[in-house]
C-alpha cells in the first residue's frame, strides 16, 4: 500500500516537472522566436541595403537592373496559409514559384475547408486564410472585423453533365427546375430519356453557396435527391460514370478535362472571357484573408500572386484575373 | 533511499505516468465532446427529441445565428441500417471462418487462414472505399439497375462487412479454442458426430465470446468514415430500399466539419453527432465488458 501511494506521488512529481518543464521551454521558444523575428528582420534591412548598394554600382549594365529589383523585393520569413479547397491549386503553384525567386521564405498551403481557414487565420495559428465566401458569413462581427480581405482572383462556375448525354444548353430555370427536384428526366428539357441524376456538394460548400446564388436564383438545392460529394474530383468521377448525371464545378477542375461537358447558361458558355465581359454570371471572388495587415511575408506573397508576373499563370490554371474584370461584371455582383 | 527509489520508483512512476495520461486523455476528450455536443441544446434551444428523431435538416451556417433545424435522424437510421446489414453479411461468415480454422482445420487456419485475415484487418479503411467505389458501386448500377448510379445502402453494408469480417472471426476464433477440450471429448464420448459436436456444444459454449466480436466489429462498423462516405451517395433522405443511396453520421461530419462556421448551429450540431458516436462506442464497450463477465462467472 506505502509503496503504492510512493508510485503514485513520484508520478504526480514526474508529471508535475514535465509540465513545468514543457511551460519553461515554451517560453523559452518564444523568446528565440522573437529573437528569430528580429534577427530576420534586421538580416532583411541589411539585404536591402546591399541591394540597394548593388543596384548602384551596377546602374550602368541595363540587363543586371532587373534581376537587382528582383533582389531588393526578397522577403524571408515563414508564411502559413490553408482554407479554401477550391483556391488550393492556385495557391500551391503560387506558392512554389514564390518560393523560387525568395528562398528564404518557407511558404506551406494547406486545405481543409473555408471555415477551417477563416477561423484559423483569426485566432492567429496562420497567416492567410483562403477563403470562397466572406469572413462575415462564417465569423462572429468582432472576429471579421480584425480580417484584412484580399480579393486575389476570380472563380467562375459552370454546370457539367455527362459526355454522352448530348445537352449543352440549358436556361436559368431549366437548371433551377432540374436542381430543385423538380424535373427529373433529361427529356424534358430537350435531352434524351435518361432519369437525371444530380450531383451536389455539401450544404457548407462554397462552391454550392456560390451556384446556389448566382445559377439557380439563390433557390434551395434538393438534397434529399442528390449524390453529395466531398470534393470536385470526385463530383467529376461520378459525372463521368453516369450518363444522367449533372453537377457543377470550377472552371479550375475543366481545363484539362475533356471528360466530361460543360453547359452554357442562357446560351452563355462559361468561360474566362464571359466571366471578364459580364455575361456570365455564376463566378465570386476568391479570398485570402490575414489579421490585421499581416506579415511582410505574407503581404509579399499576396501581392506576388494578384501581380501581373503571375496572371498568366492564373488564367492558365482556370481563375479568373481580378483586376481584369469588367465594370459591368464587378457592377452586377455588387447590385445583389 | 535514493538508490533504491532510482531503481523501483522511477520506473514504477513512469509507467503510472503513462496509464493515468491514457485515462486523462479518454475523459479530456469525452469532456471535450460533451461541452461542443451540447451547444445544441443549451446554445441554440432544439430538443433532443427534434436531434434524435427529426428529419428536418438545415442548420444555419454562420457564427452566431440560430434558427435552422438539426434533426439528423436521416444519418442515425443510415448508420443503423449500413451497419445492420454490415452484421447480416459478415457474421455468418465470420463464424464459419472462425469454426473452419478451429475445429475443422486447424492446420490450414493457423498456417493459411488466420495470416489471411490478419492481413485484412491491417488494410487502411480508403483502400476498401476506393476497390467499393471503382467496383461495387458501378456492379450495383449495370446489375440491379439502381437509379443513383449504384451508390447505395447495400454497397455501403457490403464494403462494411468485408471491413468488420476479419474483427469478428479472430475473436470468434479465440473464443471457440477457449472451450475446454474435455467438453468436445464428453460429446464425442457420448456418441455425437463433429458437426453435432461444434453446433450442439462448443458453439453455445463460446457464445459470449462470439458475441463480443460481434460487438466489437459493430462498433468498427459504426466509426467508420471514409470507406463509407466513398460509397453511400451521401443522400439527406432516408433510402427507399437498399439499391439507393443515404448519409450517415460519420460520413455527415466530415462532409461539413472544415467548411461549417465555427461555433455556429451547423457546427455544434454536427459536434452533437460526434457526442452521439461517442455515446454509442461507449455503450459498445460496456456491453462488452458485461458479456465478459458473465463469461467469466
Amino acid at each position: 500500500m506505502k509503496k503504492k501511494s510512493l508510485a503514485i506521488v513520484s508520478a504526480i512529481v514526474m508529471t508535475a516537472s514535465l509540465l513545468a518543464g514543457c511551460g519553461a521551454s515554451g517560453s523559452a521558444d518564444k523568446a528565440a522566436s522573437t529573437a528569430a523575428t528580429q534577427a530576420a528582420a534586421d538580416t532583411q534591412a541589411a539585404d536591402t541595403q546591399a541591394a540597394d548598394t548593388q543596384a548602384a554600382d551596377t546602374e550602368a549594365a541595363a540587363q543586371a537592373e532587373s534581376a537587382s529589383a528582383d533582389e531588393a523585393t526578397q522577403v524571408s520569413g515563414e508564411v502559413t496559409a490553408a482554407g479554401s479547397s477550391a483556391l488550393l491549386p492556385l495557391v500551391q503553384a503560387a506558392a512554389e514559384k514564390f518560393m523560387d525567386t525568395n528562398p528564404d521564405c518557407t511558404v506551406t498551403v494547406n486545405g481543409g475547408g473555408s471555415g477551417e481557414g477563416l477561423k484559423q487565420v483569426a485566432d492567429g495559428s496562420i497567416d492567410i486564410g483562403n477563403s470562397d465566401v466572406f469572413a462575415e458569413e462564417k465569423l462572429d462581427a468582432d472576429a471579421a472585423a480584425k480580417l484584412v480581405d484580399h480579393e486575389v482572383a476570380t472563380i467562375t462556375m459552370a454546370p457539367v453533365v455527362n459526355k454522352d448525354l448530348g445537352v449543352t444548353n440549358l436556361t436559368t430555370d431549366q437548371l433551377v427546375s432540374i436542381f430543385t427536384g423538380k424535373t427529373t428526366n433529361w427529356k424534358e428539357v430537350g435531352g434524351p430519356d435518361e432519369a437525371i441524376v444530380l450531383v451536389t456538394r455539401p450544404s457548407s460548400s462554397g462552391t454550392r453557396a456560390l451556384f446556389k446564388t448566382w445559377a439557380l436564383n439563390g433557390a434551395e438545392e434538393a438534397s434529399n435527391e442528390a449524390l453529395e460529394t466531398d470534393d470536385s474530383g470526385t463530383l467529376l468521377q461520378t459525372v463521368e460514370q453516369n450518363k444522367g448525371a449533372i453537377g457543377y464545378v470550377a472552371l479550375s477542375y475543366l481545363v484539362n478535362n475533356a471528360d466530361v461537358q460543360a453547359v452554357s447558361i442562357d446560351d452563355v458558355e462559361p468561360s474566362l472571357e464571359n466571366t471578364y465581359n459580364g455575361t456570365y454570371k455564376v463566378w465570386g471572388y476568391e479570398h485570402m484573408y490575414t489579421n490585421g495587415e499581416g506579415s511582410d511575408a505574407a503581404k509579399a506573397f499576396i501581392d506576388y500572386i494578384t501581380g501581373d508576373k503571375f496572371a498568366d499563370s492564373v488564367e492558365s490554371m482556370g481563375y479568373g484575373v481580378a483586376s481584369k474584370m469588367s465594370e459591368d461584371a464587378v457592377n452586377s455582383h455588387k447590385s445583389n | 533511499m535514493s538508490e533504491r527509489f532510482r531503481k523501483e520508483y522511477a520506473g514504477r512512476g513512469l509507467v503510472t505516468i503513462c496509464g493515468l495520461l491514457i485515462i486523462a486523455i479518454t475523459l479530456a476528450i469525452g469532456a471535450f465532446l460533451i461541452y461542443q455536443g451540447t451547444g445544441t441544446f443549451y446554445k441554440f434551444h432544439h430538443s433532443l427529441f427534434e436531434f434524435l428523431f427529426s428529419s428536418d435538416w438545415s442548420p444555419m451556417d454562420n457564427a452566431t445565428e440560430g434558427g435552422g433545424s438539426v434533426g439528423s435522424a436521416v444519418y442515425i437510421a443510415g448508420s443503423l441500417m449500413t451497419c445492420g446489414l454490415a452484421l447480416l453479411i459478415a457474421t455468418p461468415f465470420a463464424i464459419g471462418a472462425a469454426v473452419f480454422m478451429t475445429e475443422i482445420s486447424p492446420k490450414w487456419g493457423t498456417r493459411l487462414l488466420q495470416p489471411a485475415v490478419e492481413i485484412f484487418v491491417g488494410i487502411p479503411s480508403v483502400v476498401y472505399g476506393w476497390i467499393g467505389l471503382t467496383i461495387l458501386v458501378p456492379f450495383i448500377r449495370d446489375v440491379f439497375h439502381a437509379k443513383m448510379g449504384g451508390y447505395s445502402v447495400l454497397a455501403a453494408g457490403i464494403v462494411l462487412a468485408v471491413m468488420i469480417f476479419p474483427t469478428i472471426t479472430t475473436v470468434a476464433a479465440d473464443s471457440i479454442r477457449s472451450v475446454p477440450d474435455y467438453y468436445r471429448k464428453a460429446a464425442y464420448g457420448l456418441g455425437s458426430t463433429r458437426w453435432q459436436t461444434i453446433y450442439k456444444i462448443v458453439l453455445p459454449a463460446a457464445k459470449t465470446g462470439i458475441l463480443t466480436g460481434v460487438i466489437l466489429g459493430l462498433s468498427r462498423a459504426f466509426g467508420e468514415a471514409l470507406a463509407v462516405a466513398m460509397v453511400i451517395g451521401k443522400t439527406r433522405a432516408f433510402p427507399k430500399n437498399i439499391l439507393s443511396p443515404t448519409n450517415n453520421l460519420t460520413a455527415a461530419i466530415a462532409a461539413d466539419m472544415g467548411n461549417s462556421a465555427s461555433g455556429g448551429e451547423q457546427n455544434m450540431a454536427l459536434w452533437t453527432m460526434a457526442l452521439l458516436l461517442y455515446v454509442i462506442s461507449m455503450i459498445f464497450i460496456v456491453l462488452i465488458h458485461a458479456l465478459g463477465k458473465e463469461r467469466k462467472e
